[in-house]
């Protein structure tokens, strides 16, 4: 009975050394792809703020300036008048579509109303 | 182990024989055990004590140890951290109230040489001389070749200059990493943000340290490694910044001005939404500081904050405000204005030798802006309480605001309060105060009499100030100011749709000898808008304006100052989103700009 357990004891050692040095080179090699996320991080950190920096200097209020009035017969910006403000009430209400009559009508017939709204429905089709 | 007993028979017997008493024996015997028994277990203790004693001695020269290695060896971070652990930019970024980018830090490179490693210095020389034309060939190649093994070359790259150094291709020219401050909408606003420039330089990294403005005020701020993700938030607003200095400059040149100034403040905050001061700067590129040219006309003066002025007549309805807290006057009062007026022994004249009779109602005074009523309110008030008054509203103390040079900007008043100091002041001569004290005192009228701070710092919780005036005067002072747009000195500012209020001042600049001049003047508007529901005021400064249309030169603040202002409100209120209050515009004219504009590439 003891040799089989001094063997059993024996093998399980061989394999916890087995496992700690795997788990050895996975912890190291985790450590270095984590310190190369990291420098990733740092330059696309670094790349961002200069992307920021570019845009910003790209959207400086001189040069949209300069810009607008490059483009001016293209865009025809302007600076904003204190009259294109207002409130709801003062925007004039669409108009109503016009009418449109397609097709024949026939004005001499002898339907029961004359009325032309009833003939015509709202997308000009004639109603029968 | 043998044991002497205590009484051994032998010996007592031998002692009984000879009449002695026999318990000395065993006394005696006692006394040898005892002492045996004592220097076995001090022995024992002694062994123990040391044990201790090594033992401590092993723990602390391991600590010792420990920490010696710790402050010896180059920190590093643990590579196991998880995530933000990583460094991020090294000094705060500043960006306006609506998140855009005043100023930021760029990753450059700094070019520095070993001369020991360097392979042809002559021809590295005269190349970097090619590259940068700032340096001189000669003066290069002594530097190189006059035994140093270190030299700074450049402090900054460019990508392209960077590209050109690695062709030469010497191995003793070396590049660092460095951290710049870019500031990238130019001069816009430049003189908020002073500027930044290398302190402690290394190899690898150099320290960026405020200089001026903003930068320097809030230095430790924008230093602290706590706080250098989270970025520093102005109340500043770009837009309204750019439509400022853009309006004041084209103002500035038609007027012939050296200089111009203009502050636009949130009333209710303080906070200061634009501040322009012209002739501006680079920040990326700080001018220096020329011994010819006067400090105050350096591009580098900040005319809104630094420079102390006579104000003029914008300080007449400080004395009407108070008059009426105290009730000694309505608007209605008749107050004298008889000329000729001598306190003294000192003439008070009116612009213009103008006479407006002999009294004028109080609005009346502020409307068309009487030095001999405004003296006279004065003279009612009394010293006393007018200085009282004007420290109240901080007139009397340096500008509080996050920039540096506010500090210096001390206001210039007599020592000695006298009486004709009373008169002078209440009609803003004899005393010189920053624009931004101004626009404090102006927007604690415009709010209902709450004293306001400015700050440059934009936070969403406002605690309102002490009140210095009461509700009742700060409206009727408004009101009172709006009569000076529509019928009085400042009718060019009467801005349809935005009910501008505001007073008009100006003073002529004080010889460097003593005296004043009769041709230089510095023009002041203090607005305040809408006047109904005021929200804003912008005040407006021109130096040595002069308007050259009509007849014969002009250069009262109603003809310089105040057209300019008018611009800039028309211009900045609709960006403050402020709806003009018009009534009955045609509602053609609102349909008409409101239709979508055809495209006409589109069309074609």
């Amino acid at each position: 009975m003891r040799p089989v357990l001094y063997m059993l004891s024996f093998i399980a050692v061989l394999g916890l050394a087995f496992w700690a040095y795997r788990e050895n080179y996975a912890t190291q090699h985790q450590l270095k792809q984590m310190a190369a996320v990291q420098d990733e991080i740092a330059a696309l950190r670094d790349e961002i703020a200069m992307q920021k920096a570019e845009w910003a200097y790209l959207n400086r209020p001189d040069r949209l300036r300069d810009l607008a009035a490059m483009n001016f017969d293209r865009l025809g910006l302007m600076p904003i008048e204190p009259l294109q403000l207002g409130s709801a009430e003062q925007v004039a209400m669409p108009p109503p579509p016009a009418l449109v009559i397609k097709g024949t009508v026939d004005t001499a017939g002898s339907l029961p109303s004359p009325d032309i709204t009833a003939m015509t429905g709202a997308d000009g089709e004639q109603i029968p | 182990m043998s044991r002497i007993p205590l009484r051994p028979l032998a010996r007592i017997l031998d002692a009984r024989a000879k009449g002695e008493n026999p318990d000395m024996i065993e006394k005696e015997n006692l006394a040898i055990r005892h002492e045996e028994m004592r220097d076995k277990s001090r022995a024992r203790a002694e062994r123990r004590l040391m044990i201790l004693a090594l033992s401590f001695f092993i723990a602390f020269s391991v600590i010792g140890a420990r920490m010696g290695t710790l402050a010896a060896s180059e920190p590093t971070e643990p590579r196991a951290a998880a995530g933000g652990s990583e460094i991020t930019a090294q000094r705060s970024d500043i960006l306006d109230r609506n998140g855009r980018i005043l100023a930021t830090n760029m990753m450059t490179h700094s070019l520095y040489a070993q001369p020991n490693d360097m392979v042809d210095p002559v021809h590295a020389a005269t190349e970097l001389a090619a590259i940068f034309p700032e340096l001189d060939a000669k003066a290069l190649e002594r530097r190189f070749t006059d035994g140093r093994s270190f030299l700074w070359v450049r402090k900054v790259l460019s990508p392209e200059q960077m590209q050109q150094v690695h062709e030469i291709g010497d191995p003793g020219l070396y590049f660092g990493p460095r951290e710049m401050r870019l500031y990238p909408n130019g001069n816009l606003a430049s003189h908020i943000l002073g500027g930044a420039a290398f302190g402690a330089e290394g190899v690898d990294s150099a320290e960026v340290i405020g200089t001026a403005g903003i930068e320097k005020q809030l230095d430790t701020r924008l230093r602290d490694p706590a706080q250098s993700a989270n970025p520093l938030t102005l109340s500043i607003d770009l837009t309204l910044q750019a439509n400022v200095e853009e309006v004041l400059a084209t103002g500035m040149h038609t007027l012939q001005a050296k200089g111009a100034a203009a502050i636009l403040m949130d009333v209710k905050t303080g906070e200061v939404l634009a501040l322009a001061s012209l002739p501006n700067f680079d920040p990326n590129d700080r001018p220096g500081i020329s011994p010819t040219v006067d400090p105050s006309d350096n591009p580098l003066f900040n005319r809104a904050v630094q420079g102390v002025y006579e104000l003029g007549s914008t300080f007449k309805i400080f004395a009407v405000a108070q008059a009426m807290d105290l009730g000694l006057i309505t608007p209605d009062t008749q107050i004298d204005t008889k000329q000729p007026f001598v306190y003294d022994g000192f003439p008070v004249h009116e612009f213009d030798n103008h006479n407006y009779g002999p009294t004028k109602s109080v609005s009346d005074v502020i409307a068309v802006s009487s030095n001999i009523g405004a003296a006279h309110i004065g003279l009612m008030i009394g010293g006393v309480r007018q200085q009282a008054f004007l420290k109240a509203m901080g007139l009397l103390d340096p500008p509080q605001i996050e920039l540096f040079e506010a500090a210096s900007a001390r206001p210039l008043v007599q020592k000695n309060w006298s009486g004709l100091v009373t008169v002078t002041v209440s009609y803003g001569h004899g005393i010189s105060t920053s624009l931004l004290n101004l626009a404090a005192a102006y927007s604690t009228l415009a709010n209902g009499g709450l004293k306001v701070t400015p700050t440059l710092i934009h936070s969403d919780r406002h605690t309102p100030g002490p009140r210095v005036v009461t509700e009742k005067t700060a409206l009727a002072c408004v009101l009172m100011m709006r009569k000076v747009v529509t019928d009085g000195t400042a009718t060019f500012a009467d801005v349809p749709g935005y009910e501008v209020a505001g007073k008009t001042g100006t003073a002529d600049k004080p010889r460097k000898g003593g005296g004043y001049y009769s041709d230089k003047v510095i023009n002041t508007f203090a607005s305040v808008f809408p006047a109904n529901d005021p929200k804003y005021v912008l005040v407006v400064t021109l130096d040595e304006p002069v308007e050259t249309a009509g007849l014969k030169p002009r250069r009262t603040a109603g003809y310089t100052a105040v057209p300019v202002a008018g611009e800039i409100i028309r211009r900045v209120g609709p960006l403050l989103g402020l709806r003009p209050q018009v009534d009955g515009i045609p509602v053609s004219t609102v349909a008409a700009i409101n239709a979508p504009v055809k495209d006409p590439v589109a069309q074609e």
